[in-house]
């Protein structure tokens, strides 16, 4: 499926996804608008059918089920390679969004484990409750949705960090009074459904044997080491601890990428949303974590910039208050490595390890995780390092006795083949050819 | 005397085990890391079946010996060495014709080379075509999984005494009155030696120039495609007869014949484009494309399994498709072991071995002038 | 509704649900073992980013359970190990 390229394609149909296609429709591009799921908006806006939060004037540029697989860079513009043929564009924006990070503990694989994210798919977008006694744990403020949806069926929330540190960031909050009443309001539904909300407290242990049927929750000291345990019975668990940016095609594009406050790499952007490479935007979490009303205004920058406008400054101004209290957010929710035991399994593909992946360094000399994952296979499996890759990077700079770095993330997150294509799919190009 | 190997890919890890295991002392220097150089980029083959009577035949026919040594010592397990055997396809009547030839030409070398009727075929590979016209079965041909027998090889060299250094990158080369290298300037600061081994694979020239001693060494961009993880359903290294004749070709462009096998971690690896195009780390989809048509080809179960990943090496190629190995007249106390081509995972035991014998004075256990540093000389 | 079979037992699911939401709303947690450890795995992302949910249907292994919607008549089945054992040899 060739036909004449769009002046812009946007891929994702999130937040930002979506802002940044309805902004460059606004100003008269030819846009066309790919997300890899049947029906857009993204991981937000989920929604069964016959709700549809996509505006009327942009339906008619969304390709639905357009996974991109690959991107290719030519002279005049883009060749996007999904799995339901090739789009062509002048201009890119890329608006992939995140999925929740994982930190493994023992247990972690069992059956009725979910990621904060899966609980909420499966709730919002078909109806379904991953159980009725669902501990809630991880760290950040989307714990906090997650749980007042699952309402009565929640038996905690056990978040690793403390919203307290926001007290010392008092102007990035004053910037954003919504962002206050928000959580304020989702305390005060976990409060009416009667749901333990427990800080500095983790889950460090699942057990069951064929599903998960109790959790061992910690209280954490200061330095992140559990102090005093305590087992709570549940038939589901749904962890988190923020996000991954999905920077499959920032990557095969070459853009630019570093270490975000949060420990994730994220693609760089200009002031006007620019990636480093000439005619690609970046729009929402892969230019770095901040919630849907951030990548709603990044969207709209990128959409109107690229249509050749120039973006409100208003809209300048919004980002620039939200990027505060995403700082603030990242620096009161940290993130540590955990200190998984030994036989903990880090990569849940190939069934790898944490002693595997320490012995590759002590034993095997291995200086970085793409060494690691060569000789222990963490993310050598069919996610390809999508779950595993921030731990294991964590594990391998700790046993180097380092910090992690972007090289170590990037080592991890480059993905030459962005979705599964078949070999038989792939053979069909050359009759093309 | 003291050996210093700049390179801790497979062949720097198969020269500093054999010359620990002489006795000699060692030191390992890498700028990147283990194994993370030209050796990532390769797919383990030990093939004796896709070479001509000939220097290298001879070399890989000694490898395969010493890949047998280095399992029994090392244990095949920590190396996914695997003697799984190689078989070579033919799909029509003049390729049959080529390939009966050669196993001829082999058998008289010592190759162990067995003919195929087509109707034999599928007892050897079940999940094969129909659609051949024979073949020819390699028992000798072995899969090893490089970066973690050159951990595991490197591994085995410190527990015999040897030091390995990653990122640390060789800047310089020192050298006495006499001209004979001495050791060699390093980013941690100068380091001295009594020989300083070349084994940086595809950036052996490089290095060679550092010495002063240049060595025509070229990369050769290769792809190789990994599937979706699958039970055991392809039993050796399986190949089209044209294989043999893209491996000595000297055709710039791309050339692609395809190689499927299996791996014990359940992928199977396709390889093998071969495109003269310098240090270009871009993804070429046609190329791509092209071996995924040639694997489902030969076996085409393939057509319904997914792609995981793809990656591509660089392999080191003299242009006479030799490797480079033993001392280096022009600069005494230098020795190379480099510019393997894709062959270097097989040759690597050998080459080890024989830069071991070199460097303790044994004979060597074969003729190493055609394999001369300054045979390239104008 | 929507009526499929999973290892031969009926299950209803609402129609534009993924095979994965029905089967959790039907009560299963699994329906894959690991190729090592044959251990069992079900859902874990929901959202098609782990590759641990998958599952056979009509006869194709390796598809995620979480992103595949469930037709009408679709026969699903658990998937042991790579999920290709015709294929061994």
């Amino acid at each position: 499926m060739t036909t004449s390229p769009a002046d812009i394609a946007v891929i994702g149909a999130g937040p930002a996804g979506l802002a940044a296609a309805a902004a460059a429709r606004g100003r008269g591009a030819r846009v066309a608008l790919l997300d890899s799921a049947g029906r857009p908006g993204g991981q937000y806006w989920r929604h069964r059918d016959g709700h549809n939060p996509i505006p009327a004037s942009l339906r008619q540029d969304i390709l639905a089920g357009h996974a991109v697989w690959h991107v290719e860079v030519e002279a005049d513009g883009f060749v996007l390679h999904t799995t339901a043929g090739e789009v062509r564009a002048r201009t890119v924006i890329v608006a992939t969004g995140a999925y929740d990070r994982q930190l493994p503990f023992p247990g972690w694989t069992l059956p009725g484990v979910f990621t904060a994210g899966g609980a909420q798919a499966m709730l919002k977008g078909h109806g379904v409750p991953v159980g009725d006694r669902v501990v809630v744990a991880g760290t950040g403020p989307f714990l906090l949705p997650v749980a007042a949806a699952l309402r009565h069926r929640v038996t905690g929330v056990f978040e690793a960090g403390s919203p307290l540190g926001f007290a010392r960031h008092p102007l990035a909050v004053a910037r954003n009074p919504g962002k206050l009443v928000e959580g304020a309001r989702y305390l005060r539904a976990l409060h009416g459904h009667r749901i333990p909300f427990h800080t500095r407290t983790a889950v460090v242990a699942a057990h069951g044997d064929d599903r998960v049927h109790a959790v061992t929750v910690a209280r954490l000291d200061r330095n992140r080491r559990p102090v005093s345990e305590r087992e709570i019975e549940c038939d589901a668990v749904a962890v988190g601890y923020g996000f991954t940016p999905q920077l499959e095609l920032p990557l095969q594009l070459g853009c630019d990428t570093r270490l975000d406050a949060d420990g994730s790499l994220v693609a760089t952007a200009d002031e006007w949303q620019r990636a480093s490479v000439p005619g690609v935007y970046l729009a929402g979490e892969v230019c770095g974590v901040g919630g849907a009303q951030l990548s709603v205004v990044e969207g709209a920058i990128a959409g109107a910039h690229a249509a050749g406008a120039r973006p409100r400054r208003s809209l300048l101004r919004k980002r620039a208050a939200l990027r505060a209290f995403a700082a603030a957010m990242h620096d009161t929710y940290r993130v540590g490595a955990g200190r998984p035991a030994d036989d903990t399994i880090v990569c849940r593909c190939e069934e790898v390890t944490v002693r595997e992946v320490r012995e590759s360094v002590v034993d095997l000399g291995a200086t970085d995780p793409r060494g690691v994952k060569l000789l222990a296979r963490p993310g050598m499996g069919l996610c390809q390092g999508r779950v595993c890759g921030y731990a294991t990077a964590c594990l391998v700079a700790e046993a180097c006795g380092r910090p992690v770095t972007a090289a170590d993330l990037r080592g991890l997150a480059a993905r030459p083949i962005a979705a599964p294509v078949t070999l038989g799919n792939l053979a069909e190009g050359v009759e093309d050819a | 005397m003291d050996v210093l190997v700049i390179g801790a890919g497979m062949v720097g890890a198969a020269c500093a085990y054999h010359c620990a295991a002489a006795g000699l002392r060692v030191t390992v220097l890498d700028r990147g890391g283990v194994a993370t150089g030209t050796t990532s980029g390769g797919e383990g083959n030990i093939l004796v079946s896709d070479k001509e009577p000939g220097p290298e035949l001879d070399l890989a026919l000694l490898s395969v010996r010493r890949w047998r040594i280095l399992g029994e010592r090392i244990g095949a397990d920590r190396l996914e060495l695997e003697h799984k055997g190689g078989v070579v396809v033919a799909r029509s009547a003049p390729a049959l014709a080529g390939l009966a030839d050669l196993t001829g030409r082999q058998r008289a070398c010592g190759v162990d080379a067995v003919d195929v009727t087509a109707g034999d075929l599928p007892a050897l590979e079940p999940n094969l075509t129909r659609d051949v016209t024979g073949g020819a079965h390699y028992p000798q041909d072995m899969q090893v999984q490089p970066m973690l027998a050159a951990a595991a090889l490197l591994r085995a060299a410190r527990d015999l005494g040897a030091t390995v250094h990653t990122g640390t990158e060789v800047r310089g080369f020192l050298f006495g009155r006499d001209g004979a290298v001495t050791g060699v300037r390093a980013g941690s600061g100068d380091r001295a030696a009594g020989w300083v081994v070349n084994a940086a694979g595809t950036w052996g020239g490089e290095v060679a120039d550092l010495a002063g001693a240049p060595l025509p060494v070229l990369p050769r961009k290769g792809f190789v495609l990994v599937t979706e993880p699958l039970p055991r359903v392809i039993r050796h290294k399986v190949y089209t007869a044209d294989y043999v004749a893209g491996v000595a070709s000297d055709d710039a462009g791309l050339e692609t014949s395809v190689v499927v096998e299996g791996t014990r971690a359940g992928t199977v690896l396709i390889g093998a484009s071969r495109e003269r195009v310098g240090f270009d780390r871009r993804m070429s989809l046609p190329v791509i494309r092209e071996l995924a048509a040639q694997a489902i080809g030969l076996f085409p179960f393939l057509a319904d399994v997914t792609l995981l990943r793809t990656y591509l090496g660089f392999r080191p190629y003299c242009p006479d498709h030799l490797p480079v190995i033993g001392p280096d007249p022009r600069v005494p106390g230098l020795v190379h072991a480099c510019g393997h081509e894709g062959a270097g995972i097989g040759l690597s035991a050998a080459t080890g071995h024989l830069i071991a014998q070199t460097l303790t004075g044994a004979t060597p256990d074969l003729d190493l002038a055609p394999f001369r540093p300054e045979r390239f000389a104008a | 509704m929507t009526t499929f079979s999973f290892d031969g037992e009926e299950v209803t699911a609402e129609p534009g649900q993924s095979v994965g939401a029905a089967l959790l709303a039907a009560g299963y947690r699994s329906w894959r073992t690991t190729r090592h450890g044959g251990a069992p795995r079900g859902l874990f992302c929901g959202i098609g980013v782990c590759f641990d949910c998958l599952v056979v249907v009509n006869g194709r292994p390796g598809l995620r359970a979480c992103l595949t919607e469930v037709r009408d008549g679709d026969v699903v089945s658990s998937q042991e190990g790579a999920g290709r054992d015709h294929l061994a040899c």
